[in-house]
């Protein structure tokens, strides 16, 4: 098990001093993924003015890290390629905090890019993996599918109604934050209640809306000791809590169709921050589908089981309500290559920073990054803090 | 098989070998740790609670009842797109493990169907060699 002693003395010894996207999201059929890769991790390196030559760890997933670094003449003496799905650039950020803290490298690079929108080709699976042979023969491909059978197993457990009308909210909500992200996919787009109701169905109990943005775009965050933050351009985001894990990989292997691992990344992350759900201005949650949001919220402690909807209910999440949420637009509304977990550490940071116009929180002063993948297999939690 | 048969089929590997040859002979065959004394899924060697080789076969009753199913409207691969609306599902088996699958012979509207209602197995030949077992009403 962790050994919250040790963790305890790992909290702020590293920040976060750079985030950036890749040069445009959403639509770039001329670009491919390393490309991505590289506009973001260039442009994250240069907000915190820190030289590529500098970079002595990288880390990404999707590809090997040696493809990444090559196509950006990074080389590396610290590699790591976990790939645990859309949650491994946030846990990336708990390896990077070790592998500074052990003295493996002191400028660490995280890169992210997909052209989830233009490619949409899926790869071929892998037959001797489970979901080939009890999965996909059935039907159960890709992520709605494999989520909207969580999401009905919670409505059966909580209510239909009222968890309908929860997913309506987050739905609503989240693209009323997209409004005031003119990155977001549906800066553009607003949407009602009775649009979301009217919707079409993509997998019962699943609209339209309740599902994410299949897009293009990378996003990428530079990592390096407290010490050494206080020299780079912005300063240091402070990373006081992070952590990981996962519970299954098919989704009939999920233990309880209701309950993420965040029931154990949450907690942990916060104890090692040593706070508590109260003192977070800011949550940034991966929000795949409206039910995730649900799902991660209970999960993560915020709320007890079965009590999102009452949680979210009102447009508590929405941009003036008390528990802002996912303000960037999400996943649902901002964008979402496939691997969406790097852009709510992207977000997180730069509320703290207080670089988000006329979406910017008051007092954004504490934040949960939360990432989610897989089919509700794995997940990432940290605590940033504005030192 | 059906002509045109377009959708995923499961490839046996060498530790499900014997689960598609029950499927194809119309068995529901179950892994049991003989250590736990319990049956679990997906079919594999080594008992996924205790770690040890000391499992055989089983032949499931075949009765079961839905944990939770959904209704697909976009077909998720071009193989299933005659087949929409569908029925994915998780099944839970009365020797306890649960189990993807589909539901079928009934119609695809969430009032016609229930989680928790019983269902038994029923197999659908997609090829010479395999076998898929899915689930309909009891």
């Amino acid at each position: 098990m962790p050994v919250m002693d040790k963790l305890k003395n790992l909290s702020g010894t590293a920040a976060i001093v750079g985030v950036a996207e890749s040069d445009k999201i959403g639509r770039t059929p001329d670009k491919g993924p390393l490309e991505l890769h590289a506009e973001a991790g260039r442009n994250a390196l240069a907000d915190a003015g820190i030289d590529k030559s500098e970079v002595d760890g990288v880390f990404t997933a999707g590809y090997s890290t040696y493809d990444v670094a090559e196509y950006m003449g990074i080389t590396p003496h610290f590699t790591d390629s976990t790939s645990v799905g859309g949650s491994s650039f946030v846990i990336h950020i708990a390896h990077a905090i070790a592998a500074i803290q052990a003295g493996y490298c002191e400028v660490a690079l995280i890169t992210h890019g997909q052209t989830g929108r233009s490619d949409r080709a899926r790869a071929g699976a892998n037959p001797g993996l489970p979901s080939a042979q009890y999965e996909s023969p059935y039907g159960i491909i890709g992520p709605p599918v494999a989520y909207s059978l969580a999401a009905n197993r919670y409505m059966h457990q909580y209510g239909e109604d009222r968890t309908r009308e929860a997913m309506a909210n987050i739905a609503v909500s989240t693209r009323k934050w997209a409004n005031m992200n003119e990155k977001a996919f549906f800066y553009d787009t607003p949407m009602t209640f009775d649009e979301y109701h009217d919707s079409r169905w993509i997998s019962w109990p699943f609209h339209l809306p309740d599902c994410c943005l299949v897009t293009d775009a990378g996003a990428a965050i530079v990592i390096t000791s407290a010490e050494r933050a206080k020299s780079t351009k912005k300063g240091g985001v402070s990373i006081l809590g992070a952590a990981e894990g996962h519970d299954h990989a098919v989704l009939h292997q999920m233990p309880d169709l209701t309950r993420t691992w965040g029931r154990h990344s949450g907690p942990q992350a916060l104890e090692m921050a040593g706070l508590t759900h109260d003192d977070l201005d800011l949550a940034m949650i991966y929000d795949s589908f409206t039910y995730t949001v649900l799902a991660t919220l209970e999960s993560l402690g915020f709320c007890g089981p079965g009590e999102s909807p009452d949680f979210v209910a009102d447009q508590r999440t929405a941009p003036g309500g008390d528990f802002p949420l996912n303000t960037n637009g999400g996943g649902l509304s901002y964008t979402h290559p496939g691997m969406y977990g790097i852009f709510t550490v992207v977000e997180a940071v730069r509320q703290l920073r207080g670089e988000t116009g006329k979406r910017q929180l008051d007092d954004c002063n504490l934040a949960m990054a939360h990432g989610t993948g897989g089919l509700l297999s794995s997940t990432g939690t940290v605590i940033l803090g504005r030192d | 098989m059906a002509d045109g048969y377009n959708k995923p089929i499961p490839i046996p590997q060498p530790e499900s070998d014997n689960y598609w040859e029950g499927a194809k002979a119309g068995e529901l065959r179950l892994r049991k740790c003989d250590d736990c004394n319990q049956a679990y899924f997906y079919p594999r060697n080594i008992c996924p609670d205790c770690g040890n080789n000391n499992t055989s076969w089983i032949v499931a009753s075949g009765n079961a009842k839905i944990h939770t199913f959904a209704i697909v409207h976009r077909p998720p691969h071009p193989g299933f797109m005659d087949d929409i609306p569908y029925v994915p599902a998780i099944v839970e088996l009365e020797e306890g493990p649960r189990m993807a699958t589909q539901i079928v012979n009934v119609e695809a509207d969430p009032s016609k169907i229930s989680i928790d209602m019983a269902v038994k197995v029923v197999f659908e030949s997609i090829t010479d060699e395999i076998s898929l077992p899915k689930f309909e009403p009891a």
